[in-house]
């Protein structure tokens, strides 16, 4: 398969690679060591691979290497760090959001999108967002409850 | 309108760290992103291993040819089962604890000349890439000869009918005789008699298997891999044919087991490619491949016969149950016994009969899945007490009222209940908060309740033997590192561990630093499965804590001139009581002691309750440690035009002894009622003819953030767990009654009882209709 040299920018750093059109994101992204974007089921059903495109919240399984050229492109490991954590990756460990931890990036990067349109949302706009992120551990409640935490504090 | 019960008085020690909803060690590493699971370590020089599967369910091998793949460039190794003639994969769990395998539980770690499901592995690739090793899985050309298969439990019992392995189709039987039952019977006002049944669900971890593999300088084989049970380097041992001590398993953090990840899955795979190639190998299953590949709940199918009083008392109940063992045995006899302890649920039944029956069939095999055999039994046993109550009419609450086990009480095999029962404390909350039904908002909805209460054994089958260990120590700096072998699912295992030593040392948790789940450098601590990481290995970490403890306290006595019972420890300091102010920082003790020579680490072990097996016959006496009690309630709006069932409220209660992380509690709480109510109502892995007609995400349907009502979890401690501070098990049990609560709840709103989860849209349609549901149970 014909191969292209693109620039993948993600997370402030600029990657030159060489890739065939059918390379997802997902595993480009991977490649490059951003394992943090998690594979789950590869075909959009779970979301535990969603990154932001542009500010917008894809699931990189869904996005081909090549469209995402150019793209401004953040992973869940872009917004903080352990010692500078975001907001969101805050809330989520105190409110006991992150169980097993593996829909854990793809959810903030869901939270994040929302919180960026909507700093306050409600309860059920923020099921609605996260709907396409699948979490099989906490039922959700505490999920919800990190991302109202999370709103309060940047609201601050 | 219910009242909640009082609790009786529990007299619990107060604790600084323990029962705090604190932020888990583990926590923020998870949120960044920094926690590097299974399938995302890599090594240089890394072939990329898959799995080349049976399409077929029954059928013989004619002919097998990997010459193509061999041939394909970037291969470097395909492994049939002519290259490993002596490997068995052991379904067993003789490796864990050192007990006797059970006879035929060897399954083909590659099939040889038959293959008795689809997704069977009949060979193994390693390339240079993914795409080539994906590519070679096409060229191997292989020739099925169809075998008459069978593929429904019942029809496997019968004469005639296919074989699946020799002797015969009955894996496991196991009986319960107590009591008289023809008199029971005899004296009963009504019999009420129902068949109830639970389909194939699966695990739907987010995170699909993955390892990777490698040879190191001593010849030793290293599998990096997410799994409940690092003890399983024996099996895997065995299967490649190099010592025990040749197979290093290093555990990663897991994203999600609940069950599925407590049989071996890629681990056999990885270590005979690395053997073969002498590379690192890396294997990630697709969530196709992990849907083939692992195990499944088991559907039963349960018949209650019941008689009772006209006050609600059971003065005999007989029971059936078959459940579907699949293509192997796994651990089928195992979920089976405890399906068959658990039947009667936490009642008092005197005279009792059970007989229960394991089946092989050519469907996918099935093993361990939180709840483990007591959650199907579950979704039985209270939907049939509901039917009780309507057949006497009586409160539904008062027909379980007066059959609830006590403390003193004996159980299903005798054993005596030691711990809290308190059954009555934690329904009477769940139907508090229910409250009035609400109204609902149209004609063609129809609003019901239901809860069920529920009891769940914690801790492994005693005649296991089951043991645990933990090192832990104080380093000089005042921090403390815990060793514990125990594998972390997400549950919170490791951080509780923290907060127990937390607790005990006075070393703040965020100065504790845990190294887990490694079959080699981590004292061995067992399985995470059977809910039993926080009795086993939390009484281990209790004990080598406490030993450390011992010896400050001693050394810290010469210092204040104090008696040690006069001086405790915490955040980070050792102090007079009397006088807290009078301190001493645990670095400054802790170089005292070293200066001294004295032992500032500890390992522990911890063993559970031994017993002897019970004989299958007729099983009598003690086969758990504890058990955990407690109740879940829903309400539900069904839509009659459309069939939908939207749950409104959702509401759990549990005694879990002790609280060790509230939080943590509460997310086992939510998150166990999230599968249980994926369980009633859309979970169902369909199989036709052996193969899985769901086979990803798309069609295999859990709950998603839109499904589910924050579960409302009363969280209340009772202290008289076997766990440290006096904690139970809430693992497993948090799911174990939500699916008969949902049950119960569509009944009530329905008038009419669906027998056969889940209760989807078209079987609520045909219950409203009044036509014969699908599948339905003969009533």
């Amino acid at each position: 398969m014909q191969v292209k040299a693109i620039t993948l920018k993600v997370n402030g750093r600029t990657h030159y690679v060489a890739l065939p059109p059918n390379v997802t994101l997902l595993r480009a992204l991977r490649d490059l060591g951003y394992t943090d974007v998690k594979s789950g089921c590869e075909k959009g059903d779970c979301g535990a691979c969603a990154v932001l495109l542009d500010g917008q919240a894809v699931n990189s399984c869904l996005v081909l290497a090549w469209q995402a050229e150019g793209a401004e492109i953040i992973t869940n490991s872009g917004l903080g760090t352990m010692e500078h954590p975001h907001p969101i990756q805050e809330a989520f460990a105190d409110t006991g959001a992150a169980q097993c931890g593996y829909c854990t990036p793809g959810m903030i990067i869901s939270a994040k999108a929302l919180l960026d349109r909507n700093p306050h949302p409600t309860v059920d706009e923020i099921r609605e967002a996260i709907a396409g992120n699948l979490c099989r551990c906490t039922g959700y409640g505490q999920i919800i409850e990190a991302i109202q935490r999370a709103s309060a504090m940047m609201g601050q | 309108m219910y009242t909640a019960k009082p609790l009786p008085e529990v007299n619990l020690p107060p604790l600084r760290v323990v029962g705090k909803p604190l932020r888990r060690v583990d926590a923020l590493g998870k949120t960044t992103g920094a926690l590097v699971y299974a399938g995302d370590f890599s090594m240089p020089n890394m072939l990329h291993a898959k799995v080349f599967r049976s399409t077929q369910a029954s059928a013989r091998i004619r002919r097998l040819d990997v010459s193509r793949a061999r041939a394909l460039e970037g291969v470097v190794c395909v492994l049939t089962a002519d290259d490993l003639p002596d490997a068995k994969l052991v379904t067993d769990m003789p490796g864990q604890t050192g007990q006797k395998q059970r006879k035929g539980s060897d399954a083909p770690v590659l099939a040889a000349d038959r293959v008795r499901f689809a997704g069977e592995p009949i060979a193994l690739v390693a390339a240079e890439t993914l795409e080539q090793a994906e590519r070679a899985l096409e060229l191997i050309e292989v020739e099925y000869e169809p075998l008459p298969g069978v593929f429904d439990p019942l029809e496997a019992m019968k004469p005639g009918a296919p074989v699946v392995y020799e002797p015969d189709n009955i894996v496991a039987r196991w009986k319960i005789r107590k009591g008289d039952v023809e008199a029971g019977f005899a004296v009963a006002d009504e019999i009420v008699e129902n068949t109830f049944r639970v389909p194939f669900v699966d695990h739907a971890y987010l995170e699909p298997e993955a390892g990777v593999a490698w040879v190191d300088g001593r010849g030793v084989i290293n599998i990096r891999v997410c799994t409940q049970v690092v003890e399983h380097f024996r099996s895997i041992a065995r299967a490649v044919g190099v010592p025990h001590n040749k197979i290093h398993v290093q555990g990663t953090m897991l994203g999600g087991g609940f069950g599925g990840k407590e049989d071996i899955t890629v681990e056999i795979f990885l270590a005979l490619l690395a053997k073969h190639t002498r590379r690192p190998v890396k294997l990630v299953y697709t969530r196709e491949e992990s849907i083939q590949a692992h195990s499944k709940r088991h559907p039963f199918i349960i018949t209650h016969r019941t008689g009772v009083k006209r006050n609600g008392r059971i003065t005999a109940a007989e029971i059936t149950m078959v459940s579907d063992a699949g293509a192997y045995p796994y651990l089928s006899p195992y979920v089976l016994l405890y399906a068959t302890i658990a039947s009667t649920g936490p009642y008092r039944v005197d005279n009792l009969k059970v007989d229960s029956v394991s089946v092989a069939t050519n469907n996918p095999f099935t093993s361990a899945f939180r709840g483990f055999g007591a959650a199907q039994a579950a979704v039985a046993y209270e939907q049939q007490m509901d039917e009780i109550a309507k057949r006497l009419g009586l409160d539904r609450l008062e027909v379980r009222r007066v059959n609830y086990l006590k403390t003193g009480d004996r159980n299903t095999t005798g054993q005596v209940i030691r711990s809290a029962a308190w059954l009555e404390e934690t329904a009477t909350r769940v139907l508090e908060a229910l409250g009035e039904k609400s109204e609902p908002p149209n004609e063609h909805v129809r609003i019901g309740q239901g809860f069920a209460s529920y009891w769940q054994s914690y801790g492994r089958i005693t005649w296991f033997h089951d043991t645990s260990r933990a090192w832990v120590g104080l380093e000089l700096d005042g921090s403390a590192v815990i060793r514990c072998g125990v594998p972390d699912l997400g549950a919170g295992q490791v951080n509780s561990l923290c907060q127990i030593t937390a607790e005990v040392l006075g070393v703040p948790l965020e100065e504790i630093t845990i190294y887990s789940t490694d079959s080699a450098l981590t004292p061995l601590a067992g399985t995470s499965t059977a809910t039993r990481q926080l009795y086993m290995s939390g009484n281990a970490v209790y004990m080598a804590a406490s030993n450390v403890r011992r010896v400050l306290l001693d050394r810290a006595s010469k210092y204040f001139e104090e008696e040690p019972e006069n001086l405790d420890l915490a955040d980070g300091k050792v102090f007079v009581k009397s006088d807290p102010e009078n301190a001493l920082p645990l670095a400054e003790l802790a170089g005292m002691c070293a200066a001294d020579g004295l032992p500032l680490s500890n390992l522990a072990l911890f063993r559970a309750p031994f017993t002897a097996k019970l004989d299958p016959e007729n099983l009598r006496g003690d086969v758990f440690p504890d058990f955990t009690f407690g109740a879940h309630g829903v309400e539900v709006a069904v839509d009659t035009e459309t069939g939908e069932v939207t749950l409104l409220k959702s509401v759990a209660c549990h005694d879990v002894g002790r609280a060790i992380n509230r939080a943590a509690v509460v997310g086992q709480i939510q998150g166990g009622s999230a599968q249980g109510i994926g369980y009633a109502l859309m979970e169902e892995v369909q199989v036709k003819e052996g193969i899985i007609q769901t086979p990803s995400l798309s069609e295999y349907l859990i709950p998603t953030a839109l499904d589910l009502p924050i579960t409302q979890a009363f969280v209340l401690e009772s202290g008289t767990g076997m766990g440290p501070f006096g904690a139970k098990g809430i693992g497993e049990p948090s799911l174990t009654p939500a699916a008969p609560a949902v049950a119960n709840a569509v009944a009530d709103a329905l008038g009419v009882r669906i027998h056969s989860l889940p209760l989807t849209p078209e079987k609520v349609l045909a219950a409203v209709r009044g036509a014969s549901e699908p599948e339905s149970g003969e009533n």
